[in-house]
């Protein structure tokens, strides 16, 4: 597995890992979320959790691949939070209330016959994440950074 | 249900997995968008599709599918095989219409998702 370091923020212990994304290239799409989503199976999560994780990720790396040009996914684990990081060269969002639409989408053809392009990703990245914050240029790129909280597990 | 009377019953053949899974299946979900697909909240369903491309088998792995059903006689690569296989997923090949396929399980008592 690729990851890249493991730092200490404050007092607190902070695992950092990185995955690059490639702007459309269908085959990869996945990769980085499916390692990320491996890495969490390992930690002692509700899986309910977990896969919310998995589904706000894969789309936010699907929106690389199908809108921008290039991208990295990064994710923060700590104790109380897990934080996923999705960073793009690309077009960038005009406007991002009107991306937030359920059915606004500017997917091209190719991105349709894939199955994508129904205009539900980014409202689905902000169901199943407990904070999203979106920041773009245009021309220049685009920031997806969710936050989960981690609730401990019913004993 | 169980696995061999999907099969059974879309005339459909197991291409990844093992068809006497003792595996039980409730609901299932039909939708050729894969964003859809990632909108449900349920785990472990059957999912009828038409969309046989990798990104079928990613999405099914994030919404946590139990099995995969390509309706319209579509051909799963030995890509989306591997990539099933890695993350346990089944996968049917069945030459119906998406409509007929999802009616047929429907009368023999797979529910909706809603
Ligand atoms: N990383 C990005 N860079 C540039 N534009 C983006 C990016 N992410 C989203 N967009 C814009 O926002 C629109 C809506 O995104 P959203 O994920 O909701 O839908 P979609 O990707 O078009 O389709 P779906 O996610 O349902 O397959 C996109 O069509 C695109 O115009
Ligand atoms: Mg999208």
């Amino acid at each position: 597995m690729s990851g890249i370091g493991s730092g200490i923020t404050g007092e607190m212990k902070e695992m950092t890992y990185a995955f690059p994304i490639e702007g459309g290239d269908f085959i990869k799409a996945g990769h980085a979320s499916s390692n990320i989503k491996k890495i969490l199976n390992q930690l002692s999560l509700d899986p309910a959790i977990i896969r919310r994780i998995a589904v706000a990720m894969y789309e936010a790396e699907v929106n690389v691949v199908a809108h921008a040009y290039r991208g990295s996914m990064k994710v923060f684990i700590s104790p109380e939070k897990i934080r996923v990081r999705v960073e793009d060269e690309g077009p960038g969002i005009p406007d991002i209330e009107k991306a937030m639409q359920e059915g606004y989408s500017t997917a091209s053809e190719k991105v349709r016959e894939m199955g994508f392009g129904a205009g539900m990703g980014l409202s689905n990245i902000k169901k199943n994440t407990d904070k999203l914050d979106i920041r773009s240029t245009i021309n220049k790129g685009t920031v997806v950074e969710m936050t989960t909280f981690t609730k401990p597990k019913e004993a | 249900m169980k696995i061999a009377d999907i099969v059974r019953i879309t005339n459909g053949k197991v291409v990844c997995g093992n068809e006497t899974a003792e595996k039980e299946i409730t609901h299932a979900f039909s939708s050729d968008l894969l964003s859809d697909v990632l909108t449900i909240n349920r785990v472990g369903i059957l999912l009828i599709t038409g969309v046989a491309n990798l990104q079928t088998i990613r999405t099914a792995e994030m919404a946590e599918v139990a099995c995969v059903l390509i309706v319209r006689n579509k051909k799963v690569t030995q890509e989306m095989i591997d990539l099933a296989k890695e993350n346990g997923l089944m996968i049917i090949e069945s030459p119906g219409s998406m409509f007929g396929t999802s009616g047929k399980l429907y009368e023999n008592g797979i529910k909706p998702l809603y």
